[in-house]
């Protein structure tokens, strides 16, 4: 629906039919995918910046980018604690910080890498293999007492995996943290 | 060439006049420079001084203000107007020096990780590596200060690659890929914008320091003017709109004119210009302008809808933006101008209910709102005024009335106390042939009284009139109000006497008392040559009114 007085109309308009650009938090998980300088200090400036503007980071990973001069790093947060538009906001104001996509999940594949030891003892090793199977998972060590099992996937995969094993006796996992592209020709 | 003669022609091709600083183990070599460098250094006594009186000097010209400290502890005493200059958007460049490399990350003697700690307060910093990229470094520095939404920025240079030979040419080319501020703003928007000021019947345009910065103060007044909008300014943007004039409302805010903070609670449209709805604007947030809609224009898109959801929003330079505003306005067919009688008709109702008014003493005693009113009188008005933090900053906000930008000059955003003196001290060096006032209070002026040295051996004639009540007021006034009159340790006692410390210092030290021959008094302060302390002795226990009280709306305005 057009509102009144739109801008190449000649009428004034109706004030009571503007709508706010709100802040508005979306309740959902976001990815942010940041192109920076590959310069000394970007990361801390980054999380500093998430440190002093109260906005909790729930993963955070970097590497390198096929251009030696940027670096990537991608970053989850909850978007029903802050609004996705002042975080990239802020983010933009750093002088290092290129470019900053909020990715889509539809049009996003974003992976993670974890590893899951866990205490095995007799038979309970066959059933665990037989699971990390079914995610597609690697074991990469066994003793007598523990396995390690590699896992990569979306972070539901991870989570659906450490779920099945944690009755089992979880010692440790270690997960990366999602790192993420866009589909499709495009650069992220 | 050394890399520190480099820095030399660094600050001469950025048109630097002067450098405010204090020499160090660290910064020996750029100090060395100075000597045949050609760039005036004004030797501060403190490096916080230093760096306030670039923040005054860039305020006073708009032009970038440069101050220099050593490493560690000259590093970490300007970090106090790094924070400074970050709050209140004033470009400036401070450059540090740094232990030599291998020394860092040892805990060297005078080493600080000074980019460390001012990362969060910086608008960018850079720490050199190689001298090579001091050059670079010290350009793109000054582009970044005084472009976009300005700010500080920090150059930190280790001491040994500052001795270094380097081949200097002068760098053109600036590698800032992930800079590039806008400053056009959305023509659909503006035209937007113009359209909704036109329907408004209660609009207001609420406008700060950011018009000042974009110099955009004659724009303000065109577009106020091109239709007859009530204008209000932030503490930040005094002067941007002439004051007096029949569309000024006067500061609003927590010590704001009533007539100012009704019209933003009544107010159906709110054009937010250059300013940042800080707390000390909206008091109880959720009970800010319940009825308005909002126009929010600044340079800086993180500003816009960070506390107040903006309807009409415009990234852009205050200028630019105000330029085709005013032109997109005027093109306008169908404005009917009566629209806002019935709203004038209003705000001159409280206008004359609720003018700025205190009750004058009957004796010869000085109130501290009539000695402001004294000052107007004895400057012809027309005095660049530097303030400290508290009662006499808000009292000289009040009734000094600026009809012109970068005539008042502030903490605003910090609330540094300690600021006026130096910021004097760089307004007037950055503006010889004005007269420049301090307005300071007893306690703020102790925090940086050493710069009256810098003013009576470089011949800077700043006038400071000391508002001395024998109290750290604004902190009495709050522990009078709500605290039920527990004063805790805000008595400042007698000490010291400011006459003859003033005479101490070189300067020329005055003491008024008496009402009936302030304003003669003051006018021969002001034309007494070289630096003056006079210190006004005002009325003990005044409270600045009015005032919105912290968490309250605005339309609960108190006294």
């Amino acid at each position: 629906m057009a509102i009144m007085g739109e801008p190449g109309t000649k009428e004034l308009l109706s004030l009571d039919e503007l709508q706010a650009t709100a802040n508005a938090h979306s309740g959902r998980k976001h990815v942010l995918s940041i192109l920076v300088e590959n310069k000394a200090g970007v990361l801390t400036r980054i999380a500093g910046l998430f440190a002093r503007r109260g906005f909790n980071i729930d993963t955070l990973t970097v590497g390198p980018t096929e251009d030696e001069q940027y670096s990537r790093i991608t970053l989850t947060f909850d978007g029903a604690m802050h609004s996705v538009d002042q975080v990239t906001k802020q983010l933009h104001k750093l002088i290092n910080v290129l470019k900053i996509r909020d990715l889509e999940p539809a049009e996003t594949v974003a992976r993670e890498l974890a590893l899951f030891k866990v205490a095995v003892e007799g038979a309970q090793r066959a059933e665990v293999m037989q699971i990390s199977e079914i995610f597609r998972g690697k074991v990469v060590d066994v003793t007598r007492r523990s396995i390690i099992v590699e896992i990569t996937g979306t972070t539901d995969k991870i989570e659906a995996f450490e779920r099945m094993v944690r009755p089992f006796g979880l010692i440790e996992m270690m997960r990366t943290g999602e790192i993420a592209i866009s589909r499709g020709r495009g650069e992220t | 060439m050394r890399a520190v003669d480099a820095i030399m022609e660094c600050l001469k091709a950025e048109g630097v006049e002067v450098v405010f600083g204090l020499p160090g183990g660290a910064n020996l070599p750029t100090y060395d420079a100075f000597v045949d460098g050609g760039i005036r250094h004004v030797l501060v006594r403190h490096e916080a001084g230093g760096g306030h009186a670039a923040e005054g000097y860039a305020k006073a010209t708009g032009k970038v203000g440069v101050a220099f400290a050593t490493s560690g502890p000259g590093a970490t005493n300007v970090v106090t107007p790094i924070v400074d200059a970050m709050m209140d958007s004033v470009p400036t460049v401070f450059i540090t020096g740094q232990v030599r490399t291998d020394l860092i990350g040892t805990d060297g003697f005078q080493e600080t990780d000074t980019l460390g700690i001012t990362m969060p307060v910086v608008k960018h910093s850079f720490q050199i590596r190689s001298p090579l990229e001091i050059p670079r470094a010290i350009h793109e520095a000054f582009h970044i200060a005084r472009t976009g939404r300005p700010g500080p920025v920090v150059v930190d240079i280790p001491v040994d690659l500052s001795r270094a030979e380097i081949a200097y040419g002068p760098v053109s080319d600036l590698h800032l890929p992930g800079y590039q501020p806008t400053t056009d703003g959305n023509t659909k928007q503006i035209r937007q914008a113009a359209k909704a000021m036109a329907s408004a019947k209660r609009p207001v345009i609420y406008a700060g320091g950011g018009v000042v910065n974009a110099n955009a103060s004659q724009e303000l007044t065109d577009f106020a003017t091109s239709d007859r909008f009530p204008v209000t300014c932030t503490l930040m943007g005094l002067g941007a709109f002439p004051a007096p004039h029949p569309q000024w409302l006067g500061m609003l805010g927590m010590h704001g004119t009533r007539t100012a903070n009704y019209a933003m609670d009544e107010a159906d449209l709110i054009c937010c210009i250059g300013a940042r709805f800080d707390d000390r604007i909206t008091g109880k947030l959720s009970e800010f302008a319940p009825h308005a809609k909002f126009i929010h224009i600044d340079i800086d898109p993180a500003e816009i809808s960070k506390t107040i959801p903006a309807h009409i929003p415009i990234v852009g330079d205050c200028k630019n933006v105000l330029t085709k505003l005013i032109t997109e306005y005027r093109a306008l067919e169908l404005v009917d101008q009566s629209r806002t009688d019935e709203w004038w008709q209003k705000i001159r109702a409280w206008q004359d209910k609720h003018p700025l008014r205190y009750e004058d003493s009957a004796d010869g005693e000085i109130k501290p709102q009539y000695m402001v009113q004294a000052l107007y009188e004895a400057t012809g008005g027309d005095a660049i005024v530097t303030s400290d933090v508290g009662q006499h900053q808000m009292w000289a906000a009040q009734h000094y009335h600026f009809s012109r930008p970068r005539r008042w000059i502030n903490s605003g955003g910090l609330g540094t106390m300690g600021f006026g003196l130096p910021a004097a001290l760089g307004a007037q060096v950055g503006c010889p042939d004005e007269t420049v006032v301090c307005i300071a209070g007893d306690g703020s002026i102790q925090m940086n009284i050493q710069e009256l040295a810098t003013c009576a051996e470089d011949k800077i004639p700043v006038k400071v009139f000391i508002m001395n009540n024998g109290y750290l007021g604004m902190v009495r006034q709050w522990q009078e109000l709500f605290w039920e009159k527990r004063y805790s340790h805000v008595d400042m006692g007698s000490y010291p006497d400011f006459v003859k410390l003033a005479e101490a210092y070189g300067a020329t030290g005055m003491r008024l008392t008496d009402k009936a021959t302030l304003v003669d008094d003051m006018k021969a302060a002001l034309a007494t040559e070289g630096p003056v302390v006079v210190d006004v002795r005002v009325t003990r226990e005044e409270n600045t009114y009015p005032m919105i009280a912290p968490g309250q709306a605005a339309r609960e305005m108190v006294g």
